[in-house]
């Protein structure tokens, strides 16, 4: 699981990222934002493996992953 | 997996239309700025046309060039301030129109500086506009039959045309119309600027970009376009890479 982040503020409604993701896991509100537009927001935040797709083709940079803090524990424990 | 916004891009929302390249071409600008650790000592200059207010953009000194003059410009901050990073940014109307002169001089004279040259087959900002670069058969409010080879001729390719030239170092055509296509364009323009860091001479790197509103058609129509369109036309690929 992803921690990642939609700025319905920032998005323009270009539906890109809804094309892209390859879990058809983002869809366009039914509401509009502040700017009067739609926006994209994930379905299921459990299901976002953070691929990061979307962020790419975002023209808007509305799209943010942080970093799981329990995963990067994971990962520096293999390593070691 | 982190991603975050480049700290070399204001955190602001772009006038952009929704689903122009224009945003994703900044982002990959200000990642390699970042990832470089040159903000500090980068200088950009801004065009005439969409990307007109780059200034409200970019964390870093931008100045504001007359239309087409963007490397003249970019020219005499070099000279005067060879220590920094100058880089231009450029759309098809200002660079391949209006500036072709400035353009192939510019690379003609080997100048050590950075273009980031974005393609949009069309005047943008003016309301969609015929461009040199308007592939043949492509409707525009000045080419409403679509551009002929006979009345119109031919679209300009920037790469192709500068290849042949001595002076220039790096030459790449890339596009932002999928994900492998972005991240090919940031390795494109991270080697543009590392070429002038490491004092190799001009480079250019062209990026095929979307322009939904004045093509008339939705934001995955404008990515069909480049991908299917635009693509056969101008071919992606490094025009010229001297080592």
């Amino acid at each position: 699981m992803a921690n990642i982040k939609f700025d319905k503020e920032r998005c323009k409604g270009c539906c890109l990222c809804v094309a892209e993701c390859p879990r058809g896991n983002i869809r366009m509100s039914e509401i509009l934002n502040k700017t009067g537009s739609i926006y994209a927001e994930v379905i299921d935040e459990g299901d976002c493996n953070g691929c990061a797709l979307c962020c790419q083709m975002c023209p808007d940079m509305a799209i943010e992953i942080e970093e799981d803090e329990k995963q990067t524990c994971c990962e520096k424990g293999s390593e070691k | 997996m982190e991603f975050k916004k480049p700290t070399s891009l204001l955190d602001v929302p772009t006038h952009y239309c929704p689903g122009c390249g224009h945003g994703i071409v900044q982002r990959l600008v200000g990642e390699v700025i970042d990832e470089l650790g040159i903000r500090e000592k980068t200088i950009g200059t801004a065009p005439v046309g969409c990307a007109v207010l780059l200034y409200d953009y970019f964390d870093c000194d931008i100045i504001e060039c007359s239309h087409g003059r963007s490397p003249a410009v970019a020219t005499g901050i070099k000279r005067v301030l060879p220590d920094r990073v100058v880089f231009t940014y450029q759309g098809d109307g200002d660079l391949a129109a209006i500036g072709t002169a400035e353009t192939i001089h510019v690379a003609n004279r080997g100048e050590n500086i950075t273009i980031i040259f974005v393609n949009n087959a069309i005047y943008g900002m003016t309301g969609g506009q015929m461009a040199p670069t308007t592939i043949t058969g492509q409707r525009t409010t000045t080419t409403q039959e679509g551009r002929g080879q006979n009345q119109e001729g031919p679209p300009l390719k920037v790469c192709e045309l500068l290849a042949s030239l001595d002076g220039v170092t790096y030459l790449e055509r890339v596009a932002v119309s999928t994900p492998k296509d972005i991240m090919r364009a940031k390795k494109a323009v991270k080697k543009a600027f590392q070429n002038q860091i490491d004092e190799k001479g001009f480079s250019l790197v062209e990026v095929l970009s979307m322009c939904p509103t004045d093509w008339k058609v939705s934001s995955t129509a404008a990515v069909d376009f480049v991908n299917n369109e635009m693509k056969e036309v101008f071919p992606l690929g490094v025009f010229k890479d001297e080592k």
